[in-house]
């Protein structure tokens, strides 16, 4: 076992010895197809905005480019930051909440002068790391006191951020926490115990942590009929403009669920609406492939990782990535309670895209800085 | 650089076996949860894509409705009594407003709302349709729209529409007849015609706008219209244009109408003048009147309760609704019943002492001349008005024949004129008082029925139609409030003719004349008791006064006028109908509390006629 790794910089390996670059390409390509697919249907959601497409497509662009930066740095560089970085996440965290409880209201951004950013978005990625980091440090199976350790380190930044209150992004960072928990080989009693925890906690959850608007989200999810053109007119039209699609779709800029503004949020959470109305069926279905391509990738980079931090990482990310679609998916479709998830690299807005795009940077980095000799 | 404690050996081999072991369990997982994905889009966009399809096919398709211009009113000589007035009415879209008490303070800033406004809006708002504008105010003048208007871009959802607004011109007369249209209600949108009735908003209430709401109304039109979900129409796919109502040309001359209404002064009461030759209805005054303009727009409670409960009770069709005894104008019609049926001629004399009593009787019934009227033949007994002939009369036909022939006139039943509402007064029978009070006909009711008292009603409306027949000798024409009917798409005018109603009252021309003549010596003659509105007379006035007893006198007891509060003063009646050769008016004028009918009714009925018969305008 090798932990004399450098820092920063590793020595190319004989792989891609003559790229100066460490890329994954199967994984960027399969990225920047998805993204440009993102761009050609956020035109016809903004309405044939070009304003709109060029704000995304920067962005998509800066996403990239610390992508790739981010799979120059070796893992353990990664691995060294993580709790620091997850320190610096859970104190801005507060400081938002502190903030929020002065400025008498929900409070998700951070102003920092020129720039306003969600603390949060950090969390997604500081998580995994910080409960890889931990578990990195001892063998595994973890024994049990380590387990409630990184459930803790879980659990902290879960409740900040469901108190903001973002119930999206707090599912996505409790799950990519989990993640790690469970690909270290949590047993299947701690498991069981877990649910049972979670079931039991339920109750208290709806009363204490759900706001009203959430309690009403789950309800109408239940029965959006209930309330046709109240809380439920979201999942009823979204249901409609994919349906209408059929197998082939309406064509590009032809949905007329979104260009007459029936949809609700369709640049950004329901943006599948769009794409499944103009594109159809057989749309979904090259979009569902992409999707699985990715994720296929990730969970082959994973388990070809080589160590306990980054394959630990790796699968957490790309598992935590599967949640992103399903859940967004589901919730446009009707088949899950509308919550903040957006679609990965589809959905206009510019947080979420850096915050994938660093995941898959971490991803490469994994599987670029791959020793040759099996260890 | 610092490296990871060594707490235990790690065991590589175990661990990794753990994690692809877990891994692959992942990737079965999302396998599954993608297949349901998958499933979810087929069940979507393969299996229901009918149902979806047709669904958006309505979203962004709607019918919307465009409402007919209601047809106009006129008078018969084109005097415009009903029209649509442009008007401005502020509407709020409380889904494009986040503070909506914010809104109407800011509002309340720039024009007047009452309080009135605010609790009708709070009132609408709870039941509309997303995205349907709620009215706020009515009528806004230019001021206010100019305010609105310059404030508008930081008040969203408060809007302007301009709409057509029913107006009177002539405020209150004729408010009766012509009556007024009014917001729908929740009872009337369930009788309606919901899909033809989806743009309009009012709905005739009263009167000829009720009567000929069909008419009046039109037919909606209807346009296609692609919208986005706020409702906001993005092009017009396509039109159906609405066919406007048509416009009425009505019998009433409005400016017989004005003197008839303006004739009672401070008195209230009817009037129903009509052409006896074609039954329409020339004049249908019912006083005091109202302004219907208040009702157009929805009356504010205070107006409402003011007018409701006002002791002259202004909302009362009294031409139509108020029964009344009709006192002694039933005497030539009894008179012509003692003819036909051969219990008199018209020279048979009675001696009138003043009172009558009958067999095994102590009770007086009294003559309203204390000391009679002496020998009294039928020409007097009409021109004198003597109770105590009528009486005799009365007990020689007996209720049945009385009940019988007067029953060919029409009386107890409605005339079945074009406006609702109309009551059929009561023509009383055996039969009525057995089934109504369970009690035998006594002979007393008979005599008094014989002067118009007891249990006899009639309605205003029913005098001049009895009045007219008596004039035709017998011809009965339906009274009818409208005379033409225009279609405004092609100005086309249809004049709705003449109704009779069958059979004839049939009397031989010997007795109509008898009748006739013996009423026109009513106003004519030196002891006419209507002989005060023959001054300056240039044509020859038929007639009859009454006066119908508001409450019952003790036996012996004295009616004395000025004893009596004026609401229990008796009603003054009179009836007429002239030229007496070619009769072209009939008149029944009713005078609540009037008193005397020779005094107070009669000189009305003489203005209308002068202004019909000699066009002797105001």
């Amino acid at each position: 076992m090798d932990f004399s790794t450098p820092l920063l910089h590793d020595a190319p390996t004989r792989r891609n010895r003559f790229i100066y670059l460490r890329i994954d390409w199967p994984l960027l390509i399969a990225l920047l197809l998805l993204a440009s697919m993102g761009l050609f249907i956020l035109y016809s959601a903004s309405g044939q905005n070009m304003a709109v497409v060029q704000a995304q497509g920067l962005r998509i662009l800066l996403a990239f480019f610390i992508m790739l930066l981010l799979a120059q740095i070796a893992p353990y560089g990664i691995q060294f930051w993580s709790p620091w970085l997850y320190g610096l996440g859970l104190l801005l965290l507060l400081a938002v909440l502190i903030m929020g409880e002065i400025g008498k209201g929900a409070q998700r951004w951070l102003d920092l002068g020129l720039v306003t950013f969600q603390p949060s978005e950090i969390m997604k990625l500081a998580v995994p790391m910080m409960i890889a980091w931990y578990f990195a440090e001892a063998p595994l199976p973890a024994n049990r006191k380590r387990l409630v350790i990184a459930g803790v380190l879980l659990i902290i930044p879960t409740l900040l951020v469901a108190k903001q209150p973002d119930l999206g992004t707090s599912l996505l960072i409790a799950s990519s926490g989990i993640f790690v928990l469970l690909l270290a080989g949590l047993s299947l009693r701690f498991i069981s115990v877990f649910l049972f925890f979670i079931l039991a906690s339920t109750p208290l959850a709806w009363n204490y942590l759900l706001h009203d608007y959430q309690r009403q989200r789950v309800l109408t999810f239940i029965n959006p009929e209930n309330d046709p053109l109240g809380a439920g007119y979201h999942i009823i039209q979204s249901t409609i403009a994919i349906g209408s699609g059929g197998i082939y779709g309406k064509g590009w800029l032809n949905g007329t669920q979104s260009h007459l503004d029936f949809l609700p949020e369709r640049s950004t959470d329901f943006i599948f609406a769009v794409f499944s109305e103009e594109f159809g069926f057989i749309g979904v279905l090259i979009l569902l492939s992409l999707y699985s391509f990715i994720i296929a990738r990730g969970l082959i980079i994973a388990s070809q990782a080589q160590h306990t931090y980054g394959r630990l990482l790796a699968g957490s990310i790309t598992l935590t990535f599967f949640v992103y679609v399903f859940v967004n998916i589901g919730m446009v479709s009707g088949i899950l309670p509308v919550v903040g998830v957006p679609l990965p690299l589809v959905s206009y807005g510019g947080t979420s895209i850096v915050t994938l795009l660093a995941g898959f940077g971490i991803l490469m980095s994994i599987h670029t800085h791959r020793k040759l000799m099996p260890t | 650089m610092a490296h990871h404690k060594q707490l235990a050996l790690k065991d590589h081999v175990r661990e990794t076996q753990i994690f692809n072991q877990r891994l692959i369990i992942a990737a079965i997982l999302i396998a599954s949860m993608t297949l349901l994905l998958l499933t979810r889009m087929v069940y979507l966009q393969i299996i229901n894509l009918n149902h979806f399809s047709l669904l958006s096919e309505n979203n962004r398709v709607s019918i919307l409705p465009i409402p007919p211009t209601r047809g106009l009113i006129y008078d018969r000589n084109g005097v415009l009594l009903a029209q649509n007035l442009p008007s401005f009415t502020l509407e709020l879209v409380t889904e494009h407003m986040q503070d909506v008490n914010e809104t109407l303070r800011q509002i309340g800033k720039l024009i007047t709302l009452s309080k009135e406004d605010i609790k009708r809006f709070n009132k609408n708002r709870r039941h509309k349709r997303r995205f349907e504008g709620i009215p706020l105010r009515f009528r806004l003048n230019d001021g206010e729209v100019a305010r609105i208007a310059v404030n508008q871009y930081r008040m969203p959802g408060v809007n302007i529409r301009a709409t057509l607004t029913r107006h009177y011109p002539l405020g209150a007369l004729g408010s009766h007849a012509i009556g007024y249209v009014g917001r729908i209600n929740v009872e009337e949108l369930r009788t309606l015609d919901e899909s033809n009735y989806s743009g309009t908003s009012h709905i005739g209430k009263t009167g000829i706008e009720r009567a000929y709401e069909d008419q009046l109304h039109g037919h909606v039109g209807m346009q296609k219209v692609e919208t986005n979900a706020q409702g906001k129409i993005l092009r017009v796919l396509e039109r159906t244009l609405p066919t406007p109502g048509k416009n009425l040309y009505l019998n009433l001359d409005v400016k017989l109408q004005a003197i008839a209404e303006n004739g009672f002064g401070d008195h209230t009461g009817a009037l129903v003048a009509i052409d006896p030759r074609d039954g329409a209805v020339l004049a249908l005054a019912s006083v005091p009147t109202f302004d219907p303009n208040l009702f157009v727009n929805g009356i504010s409670n205070r107006q409402y309760s003011q007018l409701r409960d006002s002791t002259d009770r202004p909302l009362f069709n009294r031409a139509l609704r108020g029964q009344y005894p009709p006192g002694s104008t039933i005497k030539p019609f009894i008179g012509l019943a003692g003819l036909e049926l051969h219990e008199i001629t018209p020279t048979d004399e009675i001696n009138c002492p003043g009172w009558f009593s009958l067999k095994n009787d102590p009770r007086r019934y009294r003559d309203w001349k204390k000391n009679g009227h002496g020998k009294t033949n039928l020409t007097r007994a009409i021109v004198e008005s003597c109770d105590v002939y009528f009486y005799n009369l009365s007990l020689a036909l007996g209720i049945d024949n009385m009940h019988n022939f007067l029953a060919t006139f029409g009386l107890g039943k409605r005339t079945g004129i074009d406006i609702e509402g109309e009551k059929p007064g009561l023509l009383p029978s055996r039969a009525w008082k057995r089934r109504v009070r369970q009690l035998p006909w006594f002979p007393g009711e008979t005599l008094i029925t014989g002067i118009g008292q007891g249990f006899m009603l009639t309605t205003p409306l029913q005098l001049a139609s009895i009045t007219a027949t008596l004039s035709r000798h017998g011809q009965r024409m339906q009274p009818h409030m409208l005379y033409a009917i225009e279609t405004p798409d092609n100005s086309r005018i249809d004049i709705i003719p003449p109704a009779t109603i069958n059979p004839p009252t049939q009397a031989s021309e010997a007795n109509w004349n008898t009748i006739i003549q013996a009423m026109k010596k009513v106003v004519h003659s030196r002891h006419g008791t209507a002989r005060r509105i023959s001054h300056h007379l240039s044509y020859t006035i038929a007639g009859k006064t009454g006066t119908a007893q508001v409450f019952g006198i003790k036996q012996d007891e004295e009616y004395v006028e000025k004893d009596v509060s004026k609401k229990l003063r008796d009603h003054a009646l009179f009836i007429g109908f002239a030229p007496v050769e070619d009769p072209k008016i009939a008149i029944a004028v009713i005078v609540e509390n009037g008193g005397s009918g020779g005094a107070v009714a009669a000189p009305i009925a003489r203005k209308v006629m002068d202004q019909y018969l000699l066009k002797k305008g105001p």
